[in-house]
């Protein structure tokens, strides 16, 4: 019997190097990395500025608001929802927040942890119409996107706030080094911000138990129900910390732009998502990393920066994002299929 | 022996939902390290049984004793840590995780902000799964895995969080022979550490190979328990269903019928090779092999989903190319999937639009519309014909049981009137009573002159069904049996030795 028993194991061993690479094919982190290799190096070729260090510092200053709001977001696709409402969100908390601190004057702690607050609340909100209600994830945040985004298109009147305090509008700069070119090469606030929530959330999914039951719960929501993974609080985490990193994200987009616009955010939703799908999150859950979803972000960043140095129109840009989303998903697909294909006729071998 | 606490006592245990009686007065006990069948047909109270020692369901009378102690009241969590673990059909595990972490998912469960400890799960899952004697690969994820691996995956996971008595819902529905085997190494390894084991299942040579005892139910009732020895299949299939089943040889010799499909050399790489044969009209073929043997493979390819890469088909003695089987359903060949839940039928549709839907084209009136009542008219007699139990024409399909969903399938193909009719495992999961009922479809069929390829894994259903019997080995076919000419037994011995 015991000969019988091994075949059960004929799944290729992590040992084994051929496996290994694999399953390193499989990843699209490692497609996407790939791509990124390629596009910088062809637009460092094409435009010679690209590569230099200011312009690679500069596009990491400008995506960090958008990295930001794609770590709360990737989390809630893990869980397996989705979250249209988070730009909305980002702009509610950030104006309110910019109120409290331009006509109250309140003092700095006071106005981030209420602008955080308002953010947590609104993604709770999602969390409790999603969970007790059991509104479709997408539908609910679409409704929640339009109800807070035209309250506060209704009670601003579309006004901007430009007397944000100095505290907030001040830049932060924690290290900075002169080029061999002259130029000032400076690592701010939001890059910094950027690195730690990635840190933090890369440290929440995988090295805690709240982070797998997560994974669980996206992969297959019965199974984790009966096991008793706790449903309600994961919902409430998921969205609740989007919500977070989206009023995070708001304020710190004020913080570099030195005024608060109500619209400032219209599309980024998109954009986000664009580039978690690309990171390779799944829509359907339970799968995506921190890094790909980072590596997405890159790609979307370096294609846009990289066109417009060529002096490209920003049509063309969202053509060529449309274009990478449907190439990267595809190969994605086609390479764990012929993984699965494979398999199955070394099934058949072994049976002879 | 005899004198033994029972680790699980229930007596006169009831449980209505509403006004119906889904377990009716049920006294029945598993001993400690007791290999224990439960069987009976759908609906019989298997599932309700099992969910309420679960904890799933409260009881609406009698009690639930283990080792004597009396447990009630009981909620999930409480009979897990009682030792009480059930692994469901669908197996309930995450697809996305590593292998070692579903083995050892209990240990992410309680609190939020506790560290993963990577080493000590794979320490959790080396450990169990040595103690079955097994390997898998950790780090794997479950959704590379096989169905048998992933049985053992689940397994693996009840022994983790320290099963003692594990309830198997049809675990062996999707299995091939050689894996059933090797399931049946393992319960007998768990029986040996002393864990109880319940097994739910329809196939019930199976139920007489391992089992000690077995309990039948039918109706909510307990019919009875016996030592396995006390009873045969025959017995037990009539104290399940209270008919009389006759499994008598069918076979007829159909060498005078004119061919309909004839294969010549039908060969596609890493599938099968050089496979000929001849399915005469009005004759059922059975094809039986291990899973990999590329049956399956084979008649994907003679329905078009897939290109033989060399050798011909020919039907009614002209050359058959297909491209697409949509060619392949207008050339009248019908293909009954082994996964019925995933090919077979679209779930969320109602029963109506699933038996229409291979034979829209064909109800079109003459301005390319479909009429309702024609439709209608269509679902209404296949339903009637293979008497499908169904709440009304317009309920998704999802809602009814398995066999009557496989039934659903069959109808939409029998619609379509085919001339031949690939049905690959169409019993798989499907009680008596219900395979009898598609058995005689096939029968009646074959009687209009249809051609069927049956493809099993069971080799008393092509022994009871089939005209002849290919076998197929490695994508080759290797040999011919006739039922009847040679016994059951020999034919098993051919196939699997």
């Amino acid at each position: 019997m015991p000969d019988a028993l091994s075949v059960a194991g004929a799944v290729p061993h992590a040992s084994d190097g051929r496996a290994g690479l694999t399953r390193l094919r499989r990843r699209p982190e490692f497609w996407l990395l790939l791509v990124i290799l390629i596009v910088g190096a062809l637009f460092s070729a094409l435009a010679p500025g690209f590569l230099s260090l200011p312009n690679v510092i500069d596009l990491l200053e400008t995506y960090s608001v958008q990295a930001v709001m794609a770590m709360g977001l990737f989390v809630v696709l893990v869980a397996g929802g989705i979250d249209i409402s988070f730009a909305a969100t980002a702009s509610v908390s950030q104006y309110c927040a910019a109120l409290l601190a331009s006509q109250m004057g309140l003092p700095a702690p006071l106005v981030i942890l209420a602008g955080l607050l308002i953010g947590t609340a609104l993604g709770c909100l999602n969390a409790a119409l999603i969970f007790y209600l059991r509104i479709t994830s997408i539908i609910a945040t679409i409704a929640m996107m339009s109800v807070s985004f035209s309250l506060l298109m209704y009670f601003s009147g579309g006004r901007s706030i430009y007397t944000l305090p100095d505290w907030w509008t001040t830049r932060i700069t924690f290290f900075q080094t002169e080029t061999a070119s002259g130029d000032l090469a400076r690592i701010t606030l939001p890059i910094v911000l950027m690195i730690v929530v990635a840190l933090v959330t890369w440290a929440m999914m995988t090295r805690l138990s709240v982070g797998r039951q997560l994974y669980a719960m996206g992969g297959n929501a019965e199974a984790a129900r009966r096991i008793g993974v706790p449903i309600a609080r994961l919902h409430f985490v998921a969205y609740g910390y989007l919500g977070f990193t989206a009023a995070l994200a708001g304020m710190l987009q004020a913080h570099r732009v030195g005024e608060s616009v109500p619209n400032a955010f219209a599309n980024t939703e998109l954009a986000v998502l664009s580039a978690a799908v690309l990171g390779g999150a799944s829509l359907t859950g339970g799968i995506g990393t921190v890094p790909g979803v980072l590596l997405g972000i890159v790609l979307l960043a370096m294609l846009q920066n990289g066109l417009n140095l060529l002096g490209v129109s920003s049509y063309f840009f969202q053509i060529v994002i449309g274009l990478t989303i449907l190439v990267s998903t595809s190969v994605t697909v086609i390479s764990s299929r012929r993984g699965r294909r494979l398999r199955g006729i070394g099934e058949a071998s072994t049976h002879g | 022996m005899e004198e033994e606490v029972p680790f699980l006592r229930l007596s006169g245990l009831s449980k209505r939902f509403g006004g119906v009686r889904a377990l009716e007065d049920i006294d029945w006990d598993v001993r400690p390290g007791e290999v224990h069948c439960l069987v009976g047909e759908n609906g019989c109270g298997k599932s309700t049984l099992i969910k309420t020692v679960a904890g799933v369901h409260p009881p609406s009378a009698g009690t639930i004793e283990i080792e004597g102690k009396d447990v009630l009241p009981l909620d999930p969590a409480k009979a897990k840590a009682l030792g009480i673990q059930v692994i469901f059909q669908d197996l309930s595990l995450f697809p996305n995780l590593s292998v070692a972490e579903n083995i050892a998912v209990e240990s992410h469960l309680d609190g939020a902000l506790k560290p993963v400890r990577t080493g000590q799960m794979k320490a959790i899952a080396r450990r169990v799964l040595a103690r079955l004697d097994l390997t898998l690969d950790l780090s794997a994820l479950v959704s590379d895995l096989s169905v048998a691996e992933r049985q053992i995956v689940a397994i693996a996971r009840g022994l983790a969080a320290q099963a003692r008595l594990i309830f198997m819902d049809e675990p062996t529905a999707s299995l091939t022979r050689a894996e059933v085997d090797r399931l049946l190494a393992i319960v007998a390894r768990l029986k040996a550490d002393g864990i109880a084991v319940v097994f739910v299942s329809h196939r019930l040579d199976e139920v007489v190979e391992i089992a000690e005892r077995v309990t039948v139910m039918r109706d909510g009732r307990k019919v009875g328990t016996w030592p396995v020895h006390e009873v045969d299949q025959r017995r037990i299939a009539h104290l399940m269903t209270g008919l009389d089943i006759d499994h008598a040889v069918v076979a007829r010799d159909m060498s005078a019928a004119p061919p309909l499909l004839e294969v010549r050399n039908l060969s596609r790489r890493g599938e099968f090779a050089d496979v000929s044969f001849t399915l005469r009209k009005g004759e059922v073929l059975g094809l039986v092999g291990l899973l990999g043997a590329g049956r399956t493979e084979l008649a994907l390819t003679l329905f078009g989903m897939s290109r033989a890469e060399g050798g011909e088909i020919l039907l009614d003695g002209k050359p058959l190319v297909l491209r697409s089987n949509r060619e392949a359903v207008r050339a009248g060949i019908a293909y009954v999937s082994e996964d019925r839940l995933s090919l077979g039928v679209v779930l969320p549709q109602s029963i109506e639009d699933n038996v229409n839907l291979a034979v829209m084209k064909g109800l079109a009136n003459r301005f390319g519309l479909i009429p309702p009542r024609r439709r209608r008219q269509l679902a209404g007699e296949w339903v009637k014909r293979l008497a499908i139990k169904i709440p009304g024409l317009d309920r998704p399909v999802q809602t009814l049981s398995g066999g009557n969903q496989q039934r659903v399938v069959l109808a939409k193909w029998l619609a379509a009137a085919p001339k031949l009719l690939i049905l690959d495992s169409p019993t798989v999961g499907v009680d008596i009573k219900n395979k009898q009922g598609i058995y005689e479809v096939v029968a009646e069929l074959a009687a209009r002159g249809v051609g069927v390829l049956l493809i099993s894994d069971e080799v008393s259903e092509v022994f009871a069904t089939c005209d002849r019997v290919l076998h197929m080995r490695a994508g080759r076919l290797v040999g011919e049996t006739v039922p009847g000419r040679i016994s059951e037994h020999e034919m098993e011995e051919r196939i699997y030795a």
